[in-house]
């Protein structure tokens, strides 16, 4: 069954309407700059000349002053129609001009070819003649090459595409679009509205926000979460807006988009992470093979600044959740103090430097699966320095001593944190073949403290009160009881990363965890080949 | 011309909303010589005007540095502090 072409009415250089569909058609997408188009005019002149009344000829030029120079050259009357908008040869779906199209009357195609080809020109044209009634065209053949490539559509050329994409009927945005003023900056303009986080912003244009949209294969229009505190939905075109804010490229838009879901869960809690006075901040780690596809750092310098699929997946996630969910600083978003973490907070863990399994596998997930794991945490790592442990048991207590701080140290029963473990630490603990859950039990040992040393006290009025222990007059011997740091060894959880030299680690604090609190959330991301 | 797709949730309009319109003339009424030449000429004469017509109105003088250039913040903050109602003078 012949493809129906799209309908369309256009006025040609003399004031003659066309409409397509009416009489069969040949038309014909050109443009000036094009030798192979100039050199195929005098043949759709003389198509057009034969055929006049019972089949219309068209030539489609893709550039307005083009076209005129075009029909001067060539000294052409044959009908010109003006597509500088592109729409045409968009809805065509042309790629190479000339691209020639034949047509019967009802608008279906029956025959359609790219470039020029000299036996393709003569089928078209005898069929053509056919369609028409039978008229005979006189042309010299011998003057023609038997072929010559076409050149490329202006419809496809960068940003060309999107734009027309972005514009056409069935474009998958949705969203609003503002319309700014001729003189106005649109750096200053994302400032003035309230949609950045303090730093610039690259201006969502259509072209761009489509063109993140290839970078995922889920429909644009859906909705993947509703954000609070506006509890307004979020679909995959706000999120495409906010990662091209963010500097994203079309291909982190799947982890953006698996993040966001991961925190719009009930166990994550995304309200109570952003809104709390204590400042904790949606804590992304990366595993698997999509590390390395997007080129993320998971070496010297992890933690910190440098990289930018590390930088723009923790920023359009915070962008997404400050501009749809309407979390901002000093509305909703209540931090009393705040840290870097709140601008980003993205980290691939270095799993072939790593003795153990990785994260996501620990938690389920297939080694290849690329799973993103979120965490509710303190919005900025801490260094813990031990230069001189040369033992696994030795390192792990150290560890434990230094993330007895965490919030307080006389605060036990603490929830999940991160321990972000470097590779000559790794090493260390490695060359005793220990575990992890042996790093976590020596963590809970060496943090033990007492109940006694615990309790709310005059020289540091924070701490634990007794009814945290189900008791009210204790012993002496129950004071003795040791609590270890976190309320279970599972609490910390460890990733390998950082550069290779450096006897350093660093911990992510934690916030309120557990179903009172937030609790983590892993989600594989979508494979897009 | 630029046009953005819209990040946000879409609940905030997109053109300002004018502020409300009193319904009486009281309070200090600003009157902004921007600096172009008989602009002074024009507000003399509204001044006098309103005095009549408006008495319970106090009136305020302010006048730009120069009308090739917006006004200056303190200039736009010292209006806004001290007048409820401005009127400017364009002239020539």
């Amino acid at each position: 069954m012949p493809e129906s072409l799209p309908s369309f009415s256009r006025v040609d250089q003399h004031g003659w309407t066309f409409s397509f569909p009416d009489h069969p058609a040949l038309l014909c997408f050109v443009k000036e700059d094009c030798p192979t188009c100039g050199m195929t005019m005098p043949l759709i002149e003389a198509a057009a000349v034969a055929f006049q009344g019972e089949l219309d000829v068209l030539a489609i030029g893709q550039d307005a002053a083009g076209n005129a120079r075009l029909l001067e050259r060539h000294k052409l009357n044959v009908p010109m129609i003006d597509d500088s908008d592109l729409k045409l040869s968009y809805a065509f779906n042309v790629e190479i001009v000339p691209t020639v199209v034949l047509a019967d009357a009802g608008g279906a195609q029956l025959r359609r070819f790219e470039g020029f080809d000299k036996s393709d020109w003569q089928s078209v044209i005898s069929e053509a003649a056919h369609l028409a009634g039978g008229p005979e065209l006189r042309i010299d053949w011998s003057a023609y090459p038997q072929s010559r490539p076409g050149c490329g559509s202006k419809s496809v050329e960068p940003g060309v595409a999107e734009r027309l994409a972005a514009e056409a009927s069935g474009s998958p945005l949705r969203a609003r679009q503002i319309e700014l003023g001729a003189e106005e900056d649109p750096f200053e303009f994302m400032f003035e509205r309230g949609l950045t986080d303090g730093l610039p912003v690259i201006p969502p244009t259509p072209e761009r926000v489509m063109r993140m949209l290839a970078g995922t294969r889920r429909d644009s229009q859906e909705v993947i979460a509703t954000v609070p505190p506006n509890l307004a939905p979020l679909t995959i075109e706000k999120v495409a807006a906010n990662a091209v804010m963010a500097g994203c490229r079309p291909e982190y838009l799947p982890v953006v988009i698996a993040v966001l879901e991961a925190v719009c869960t009930d166990e994550f809690n995304i309200h109570g992470v952003m809104a709390t006075t204590a400042g904790a901040t949606p804590t992304i780690v990366v595993n698997g093979p999509i590390r390395h596809r997007l080129g993320m750092n998971m070496k010297i310098g992890v933690l910190g600044s440098g990289n930018r699929a590390n930088a723009t997946i923790g920023r359009a996630v915070k962008l997404a959740l400050r501009n749809v969910g309407g979390a901002r600083p000093g509305e909703i978003e209540r931090t009393a103090l705040g840290g870097p973490g709140k601008y980003t907070a993205c980290y691939p863990e270095w799993e072939e430097r790593s003795p153990w399994e990785p994260l996501h596998v620990e938690r389920g997930f297939r080694r290849e699966d690329s799973v993103v794991t979120v965490f509710g945490l303190e919005p900025a790592p801490r260094l813990i320095v031990d230069q001189l442990s040369r033992t696994a048991h030795a390192l792990a207590g150290s560890l434990g001593m230094a993330l007895e701080s965490c919030w307080h140290p006389k605060l036990h029963a603490y929830g999940e944190i991160l321990l972000v473990i470097s590779p000559e630490h790794a090493d260390t603990i490695a060359r005793d073949g220990w575990s992890k859950a042996q790093v976590r039990n020596r963590i809970q040992e060496a943090s033990a403290r007492p109940i006694r040393e615990l309790l709310p006290g005059i020289d540091a009025g924070e701490g634990m009160a007794l009814r945290h222990f189900g008791l009210a007059n204790p012993t002496a011997e129950q004071l003795e009881q040791r609590i270890p740091k976190f309320r279970k060894a599972e609490n910390i959880n460890i990733m390998v990363a950082g550069g290779e030299a450096g006897k350093f680690s660093s911990v992510f604090g934690g916030w309120f965890s557990g179903p009172m609190g937030s609790i983590s959330v892993s989600r594989k991301i979508e494979e897009v080949p | 011309m630029t046009r953005i797709v819209d990040p946000t949730d879409e609940r905030a309009p997109l053109s300002r909303t004018l502020a409300q319109r009193p319904r009486e003339l009281r309070g200090v009424a600003a009157l902004l010589d921007i600096a172009k030449p008989r602009g002074d000429v024009l507000l003399d004469r509204i001044e006098q005007r309103l005095a009549e017509r408006a008495p319970g109105i106090t009136l305020k003088r302010y006048r730009k540095p120069t009308f090739a250039k917006p006004a200056p913040d303190d200039l736009r903050r010292r209006i806004a502090e001290e007048s409820d109602f401005v009127i400017e003078a364009l002239a020539d």
